[in-house]
């Protein structure tokens, strides 16, 4: 056993235990629990039943009481596991329960009904996985239409941000023109624009457009991001002016060598700002919340707070739609994760 | 990031997928070229950077000046051209207070609410954050196996998405919820914490705590691992002891960060609006109330709406905002300034 342990707890170089070294487990241990935890009893819960969901104590894994179908009733019935008189367990189900005593019969004699205190017997349970609330909003809510309207929003809106922005990054990395400075500054400074301060001319900005209850409306403010620009740039600097002089000199058009020179050699900046804006878009709420009054328009994260915001919320049917707009967000942190941190790390922009 | 220059571009654009993008480009090129030979190089520059100026102009900049008109302008009606100009009436319908320490006694009291709790917000939420993330980044900076895997699991929350967050904690501090489940097994009562003005606004501090932290804590990570390990080697050496390495090596140095990191967590502090507004929906009464709140109700969700009074309110916002962001501007300036020089 000391062996085991001393194998456990050794440390690097042959140094003792420092308190510090303690903190820094139980730091990263408890790290590990606090932010992952939440989400993951969140996705437990997703796959209750309703029943099962208003528990308390809750438990951990999705159980439900068995049921059984007794000839002579047409509901299923809840199987107990009761002990008798005699000492005997036997599996009866409950017809009705009267105060706190129990009517009973057993499955295979359900004639006779046997009257058992509450405190007698226990639900026999088992596992089930509550696969309806996954299938139930697509048919008690618009939930492909939120799911569509969502994807689309976010491809859409990546897709003018990579090409807008990518453009605007070019003519100010590689161009000398008057009012350069004035277009940087112009850029910087919507930096300081967010949402929350123009949401109300914004929003009238958007309905003289005609674009209120329409998913452009939620696209096109949001294309022309400031840090987007600012990392393309700053990628697009590195890359020499000798490479652009070489194409003029090959009679390329200046759209020429954007697309084909520029383009691909920023490749690994515009994949970080497409994780980015994927990101972004989809998990965007208030201005979407603003422009989007119609249901059949809702995003995801939309629909998601208006139904949890009702009166009689429908948790077993949030809980499943919240996990499944987690999903994209999941799988960027999987595979993307190191892009997305690098990226940050190097700019300090989110 | 460094453009690398390689033979081949790693972006093929003879994929298969490409094909249609392709001719899709060289469809308007000749359009392009026509452009060019009449505009000349400089027109070219204009041409690159007007969808982004235009999107810019009219979805930031114009919104951003007529919230000035807004401001100053009565009624519910929409559009600018509508509305009756009221003058200076909705800051001094703010401001109308008798007694500026009591909400109660302002004619706009929410406002007041919202500008209080945005306050205490603030000043709680920044602390904790720049502590949690600071303790969690020197952590994640020492000596560790698994380092970007330890660094990942605190990252997790700030991809999620608010109205995600919210749903995740307001499932968790419900009656029947884990939380409760805890304390039950500790032998407390089950608490309705969301329905408890206190616990609710502490809630809100610790979720958006919860789900921000990591960003900082990158940001600060990539601080630490910049300043030179010979620096330690030589305190080791003297024999410092480990406060005194921390006071003055590590703290000075991590400083232009810090400062950086803290007006960016004030920043986003003070526009607190979307997990939280997930979470409790501003409630129980107006105790988790924020600014960013009153405006979107003001504005557009009220059974009265007063888009000019949302318009003077996120204007005071706003000039609070302007204030810190060229605070953290010029800090970012001098912190760069010190790297050139390294």
């Amino acid at each position: 056993m000391s062996r085991i342990a001393q194998f456990l707890f050794r440390r690097k170089g042959g140094r003792g235990w420092h308190w510090t070294d303690i903190v820094t487990w139980v730091w990263l241990v408890g790290g590990l629990f606090i932010m992952f935890g939440p989400a993951v009893w969140l996705v437990g819960s997703s796959f209750k039943s309703p029943a099962a969901l208003a528990e308390f104590p809750p438990t951990i894994l999705p159980y439900i009481t068995q049921k059984v179908t007794v000839s002579g009733i047409d509901k299923p019935l809840d199987l107990y596991e009761v002990t008798l008189e005699g000492g005997k367990t036997v599996k009866l189900a409950e017809v009705r329960r009267v105060g706190v005593v129990s009517q009973m019969v057993d499955p295979s004699n359900p004639g006779e009904v046997i009257k058992v205190n509450i405190s007698q017997r226990k639900p026999v349970r088992e596992m089930s996985f509550a696969s309806e609330n996954y299938t139930g909003p697509f048919t008690h809510f618009d939930f492909v239409r939120y799911l569509w309207n969502s994807v689309f929003v976010t491809v859409v809106a990546t897709l003018i941000t990579l090409i807008v922005n990518s453009m605007a990054a070019f003519a100010l990395s590689k161009y000398e023109f008057r009012g350069r400075t004035i277009a940087m500054l112009l850029i910087l400074a919507t930096l300081m624009v967010p949402l929350s301060v123009i949401m109300v001319p914004l929003y009238s900005i958007v309905s003289a457009l005609g674009l209120f209850n329409s998913l452009w409306g939620v696209i096109l403010p949001t294309v022309a991001t400031p840090t987007g620009v600012f990392i393309l740039r700053q990628y697009m600097l590195t890359i020499p002016d000798e490479l652009i002089d070489a194409a003029r000199m090959d009679k390329a058009s200046e759209w020429q060598i954007y697309w084909r020179i520029i383009l691909p050699l920023t490749a690994p900046a515009l994949a970080v700002l497409a994780i980015f804006s994927v990101v972004w878009r989809w998990n965007d709420f208030l201005w979407p919340l603003i422009v989007l009054s119609r249901k059949e328009l809702y995003t995801l994260q939309v629909g998601l707070s208006i139904y949890s915001g009702e009166l009689n919320v429908q948790w077993h049917f949030i809980l499943a739609m919240t996990v499944v707009t987690m999903i994209p967000v999941v799988l960027v942190f999987i595979f993307l994760q190191r892009f997305i941190t690098t990226g940050i790390a190097g700019t300090g922009l989110k | 990031m460094k453009a690398d220059i390689p033979g081949k571009p790693g972006f093929n654009f003879g994929d298969a997928a490409m094909v249609p993008v392709r001719f899709a480009m060289e469809l308007v090129d000749p359009p392009l070229r026509w452009l060019q030979r009449t505009a000349g190089l400089g027109g070219m520059a204009t041409f690159f950077l007007l969808p982004n100026m235009l999107i810019f102009g009219i979805f930031v900049l114009l919104p951003f000046f007529i919230n000035f008109a807004y401001s100053m302008t009565g009624g519910a009606a929409l559009f600018l051209p509508d509305r009756n100009f009221v003058g200076a009436d909705q800051y001094a319908r703010l401001f109308d207070c008798s007694n500026y320490l009591d909400p109660n006694s302002c004619a706009e009291d929410t406002f007041w609410t919202a500008v209080g709790n945005t306050g205490w917000f603030v000043l709680l939420q920044v602390t904790l954050m720049i502590g949690v993330s600071l303790v969690t980044a020197l952590i994640l900076n020492r000596d560790l196996r698994a380092r970007s895997f330890w660094r990942a699991v605190f990252f997790f929350p700030v991809l999620l998405s608010p109205v995600v967050v919210g749903l995740i904690w307001k499932w968790i501090l419900q009656r029947q919820g884990l939380l409760n489940f805890g304390l039950y097994g500790l032998g407390f009562e089950p608490h309705a914490w969301l329905n408890d003005r206190n616990w609710s606004f502490a809630a809100a501090v610790g979720v958006s705590i919860w789900a921000h932290m990591g960003f900082y804590t990158l940001i600060l990570l990539a601080g630490l691992q910049a300043i030179p390990k010979d620096l330690y080697e030589a305190a080791e050496m003297d024999g410092t002891k480990p406060t005194r390495v921390f006071l003055r090596i590590t703290l000075p140095l991590l400083a232009p960060n810090l400062l950086v990191v803290i007006v960016l967590v004030l920043i986003r502090a003070v526009q607190i609006f979307d997990e939280v507004y997930v979470l409790t929906g501003g409630g129980p009464g107006t105790s988790t109330l924020f600014l960013t709140q009153y405006i979107y109700e003001t504005g557009f969700a009220a059974q009265l709406r007063n888009p000019g009074l949302a318009a003077a309110a996120s204007i005071l916002m706003g000039a609070v905002l302007v204030v810190l962001t060229l605070l953290q501007l010029s800090l970012g300036r001098s912190s760069e300034k010190k790297g050139d020089r390294k």
